[in-house]
């Protein structure tokens, strides 16, 4: 500790504090983007726990585990751990670590706010899960919170919104950074147009971030002071309105769930390229299309709320909005398969995990497209089919991402290849039972079984039975991911500096390990350095 | 060569994938067909939207997969070099929007439909409770309460120890169906009154939010008889799973006889309110209204389920002074899940509820409450 107070500024290359005060006080982007990163593993695998009681409770009709009190806790709080828990903290890992290294920079920006951004979260979430201990329990209403409904819970709510506002602080502190790195530290000859896809994805997702964030929070200001200071603002009863607080929420939503996948698509435009060793197709298409669906994303939130009663015009305009993201959205995986073709394709994990995305993505995206026409929406709405969608794109797309991008930059960031042939296994495993987990749910939906209950009629009973062994088949899977990385950082083959032959991009040309400083003197980028090469053909 | 090499290929994958898609589509379940013409065009409207969607998924991945299959380096293929199309990405922009104008006309029309309310030929009003429903049949001066029936709410407690499967209709049976007549456009006007409740009957063909302090519309015109069944569809609490929908559809004439029926027990209702009970009248009556309407917070035994839901009795004794009981029971209690009761019951059904939790667990020693005094306070 003493050490750490004392170290001068200038010879921060020679003095490192160790041990606890190493990571306490760090403000290297690789430091805490392992720490973002460990986090989110950490919550994913207690989101993950949450995940497999729902799944034990509806193993069978009839409440034999769980009474529906603590069934409601454990979906409001599997979904706010999962998101802003284990996705959110993942890309803003993935994005500490390698936006400097893709672009050419010694560190972050604001590397003491990239410290504060992170040590808020085990705060935040120490606060966010001890209410499941208090005696009025934690959060039953569902992560959306919806009034009035989440007015009736105990004092655990103020704990909750807490929780919630310092999420928001260590979001808009990370995307701050992320766009004054991006914005000022490019290396000489790093323009706009040369960076890779995931610091473009990552650069438009930190705007849609600090757009989105304080409108959430002040939704969840609204909910405090309505619960605890005798305002109405969602109370009927008081003049106020329950749909309000859904048309400000999904204001937020709506673009949070392009938070969460936005970098996804950053990642795996920088996989397929490397595997199929071919440019990335249409790069500046690809940016356009990120940049387009940032846009609508702000124009298309009532969709989540078809069923509230809105006048016809107001449902014909979101029905058509949201149709209209499917065109950009499509640009995007025709630009994957056009990248795939006729290149020279091999499958290392990463690229098993950038392809699985593409597949399962499109699948919840075409269920998406579904779920935008209102008169069918009517039928869909809050039902199976609908966690069924999102879990396509959250899992199978978003964390299929995260878990292809830590494959292939762990050997950027341990010196060791991790183990391919468990990488595999872990690939396969996963797929195979998370499709066993999530495809019945669409059945379920369809034959009309309501989303968020705790039991169900009979004749939902198979389906409910097969998805709960998927479930506990690829959750105790990720086991094995825990494993894997361990195993790689302990050890293995030295990796070189290059990783994969296919690869280009800056991140390549440092060591592996990474040292924990790089760019002290920036890189020369040109044409023939940068990833993406659209442009000169 | 290579050309008819991956066109070869691509039939292949092609076939693979259709089988897989045709397995799906095999195994699973689809949307209902529906009672309502209405109900019949969203079903078409889906099958629609599906077939598009599979077609275009099945293109997408015999490309990706031919791909997978021929553009590999263990095979010896040599990577091209090209990194941009101007003519494939207007194609592949251009040809997704004029398949979003083929799904938004019929998508539009469907739904013009669905939002035009007008000719209704009578109004059905519903209210969502915590965790109940109640129907008023607005022409005809008719409510009442629709809640889970008892069997489905004994075997659905945890550890209950009976099976679902031996339990008819589990979880969407209720006491008091809605009983409607076919061949007739019923316009429903929905609203609850404490969270947001969805009321939705698949059969029908479309789901609407019931929400406090809001009136929603819908209709519907039924053209078959038969029972159809649904469920609460927005998360409203710990018993959201267990307040089921059930529509019993008759024809015009059945329908009419139902009323007159109605009216009659109506009647016998007011009747009943303004005489004297006995005892034993109170505490049998009093233990059908407490285990359907008290027993899933309270519990059968009153213990409750602390903090959430307090214990009504404690050591076989009321835990509250009888004032308080009554006025509880018909006012509610803010901030809490416990709602007032005073348009839910009628006099009798809370007196005789009062009435069983003060003497079902203490052999009788408790006061005995009469209908009229609970009209007296409910007045006061």
């Amino acid at each position: 500790m003493a050490n750490a107070s004392t170290a001068h500024h200038d010879d921060h290359h020679d003095h490192h504090p160790t041990g606890l005060a190493r990571w306490l006080f760090s403000t290297n982007h690789k430091e805490l983007g392992t720490l973002y990163l460990i986090f989110s593993l950490a919550m994913f695998l207690v989101g993950g726990a949450m995940a497999l009681v729902i799944r034990a409770e509806l193993f069978a009709p009839g409440l034999q585990l769980v009474n529906p009190e603590f069934f409601n806790q454990m979906t409001t709080m599997h979904a706010l751990v999962m998101i802003f828990g284990a996705v959110m903290p993942a890309f803003v890992g993935l994005a500490n670590w390698m936006v400097p290294l893709m672009i050419g920079a010694p560190d972050m920006a604001l590397p003491r706010m990239n410290n504060w951004s992170f040590w808020i979260l085990p705060f935040a979430f120490t606060l966010l899960l001890s209410t499941l201990f208090m005696p009025s329990g934690g959060p039953s209403a569902g992560w959306t919170l919806y009034p009035p409904l989440s007015l009736q819970g105990g004092n655990s709510l103020a704990f909750v919104i807490l929780a919630i506002h310092l999420m928001g602080i260590s979001s808009i502190m990370g995307a701050i950074n992320i766009i004054a790195t991006i914005l000022n530290m490019r290396a000489p000859g790093m323009t706009l147009l040369r960076m890779p896809l995931f610091v473009w994805t990552w650069l438009i997702t930190a705007f849609l971030l600090i757009a989105v964030m304080p409108v959430l929070a002040g939704a969840v200001t609204m909910l405090l002071t309505d619960r605890f200071f005798g305002t109405s603002f969602f109370n009927a009863a008081g003049g106020g309105d329950p749909v309000l607080y859904q048309h400000i929420f999904w204001f937020f939503g709506h673009p949070e769930v392009y938070i969460l996948i936005l970098p996804a698509f950053g990642i795996v435009s920088e996989i397929i390229p490397t595997f199929a060793r071919k440019p990335l197709f249409g790069y500046t298409a690809m940016v356009y299309a990120t940049a387009s669906i940032a846009f609508l994303s702000f124009i298309v939130w009532a969709h989540h709320m078809f069923t509230v009663g809105m006048p016809l015009g107001a449902m014909l305009f979101f029905m058509y909005a949201t149709m209209v993201i499917a065109v950009p959205t499509g640009v995007k995986i025709f630009n994957w398969i056009a990248t795939m073709w006729r290149g020279s394709m091999t499958f290392e994990t990463p690229m098993l995990f950038a392809l699985g995305f593409v597949v399962m993505f499109t699948i919840g995206g075409l269920s998406g497209l579904m779920l935008a026409i209102v008169p069918t929406n009517f039928q869909y709405h809050d039902t199976y089919f609908v966690v069924a969608h999102f879990h396509y794109v959250l899992v199978s797309g978003a964390v299929y991402a995260i878990m292809a991008g830590v494959y292939y930059w762990l050997p950027k960031w341990t010196g060791h290849m991790y183990d391919e042939k468990l990488g595999k296994i872990h690939f396969w495993w996963s797929t195979i039972w998370v499709n066993v987990l999530f495809f019945p749910q669409h059945y379920l939906g369809l034959a009309g079984m309501p989303r968020r209950i705790p039991d169900y009629a009979v004749q939902f009973a198979e389906f409910n039975m097969i998805s709960s062994i998927g479930g506990f088949m690829y959750g105790f899977g990720q086991l094995l991911f825990v494993y894997i990385i361990w195993k790689c950082v302990r050890g293995g083959e030295k990796a070189t500096a290059q990783v994969w032959d296919g690869a280009r991009g800056l991140e390549w040309t440092v060591p592996s390990p990474a040292p924990l400083h790089t760019f002290d003197t920036p890189p020369l980028v040109d044409d023939k350095v940068a990833v993406h090469a659209d442009r000169l053909t | 060569m290579k050309r008819t090499n991956e066109l070869i290929v691509a039939l292949a994958v092609m076939a693979v994938i259709i089988v897989i898609v045709w397995g799906v589509f095999a195994v699973g379940d689809n949307m209902p067909r529906g009672v309502t013409a209405y109900a019949q065009s969203v079903y078409q409207l889906h099958n629609t939207i599906l077939g598009i969607v599979t077609v275009i998924g099945v293109l997408v991945f015999t490309a990706m997969f031919t791909s997978i299959v021929v553009h590999r380096r263990s095979k010896g293929y040599q990577a091209a070099k090209f990194s941009h199309s101007t003519k494939a990405e207007i194609v592949w922009t251009a040809i997704p929007v004029v398949i979003l104008v083929v799904m938004a006309i019929p998508a539009t029309r469907v739904l013009i439909e669905m939002e035009n309310t007008a000719g209704a030929e009578m109004n059905v009003k519903i209210t969502g409770y915590q965790w109940l429903w109640k129907y008023e049949y607005v022409e005809d001066g008719i409510s009442f309460f629709s809640a889970m029936d008892r069997e489905s709410n004994r075997a659905r407690q945890l550890g209950s120890g009976i099976n679902p499967r031996d339990v008819e209709n589990y979880l969407l049976e209720v006491d008091n169906r809605l009983v409607l007549p076919t061949n007739t456009r019923i316009r429903f006007l929905l609203t609850a009154d404490d969270v947001i409740h969805s009321w939705w009957v698949p059969e029908l063909g479309w789901k609407r939010d019931a929400i406090p302090g809001m009136i929603n519309e819908a209709w519907t015109k039924i053209e078959e008889e038969g029972i159809f069944r649904g469920q609460c569809a927005e998360l409203c609490g710990a018993d959201h799973g267990f307040m089921p929908i059930v529509v019993e559809a008759v024809s015009p004439e059945a329908f009419q006889a139902w009323v007159a029926e109605q009216r009659q027990d109506l009647a016998d209702a007011a009747h009943d309110a303004a005489r004297l009970w006995t005892r034993e009248e109170l505490m049998s009556h009093g233990e059908r209204v407490y285990q359907a309407q008290c027993a899933s917070c309270h519990q059968g035994d009153g213990g409750g389920l602390e903090p959430a839901f307090p214990a009504l009795v404690r050591d076989g004794m009321p835990t509250g002074d009888l004032e308080t009981h009554i006025y509880t029971v018909l006012n509610g209690r803010e901030g809490t899940a416990m709602a007032g009761f005073r348009d839910r019951l009628q006099p009798q059904d809370i007196a005789a509820a009062l009435t069983f939790t003060r003497n079902a667990w203490n052999d009788g020693a408790g006061e005995v409450v009469q209908p009229a005094t609970v009209a007296r306070r409910d007045q006061g």
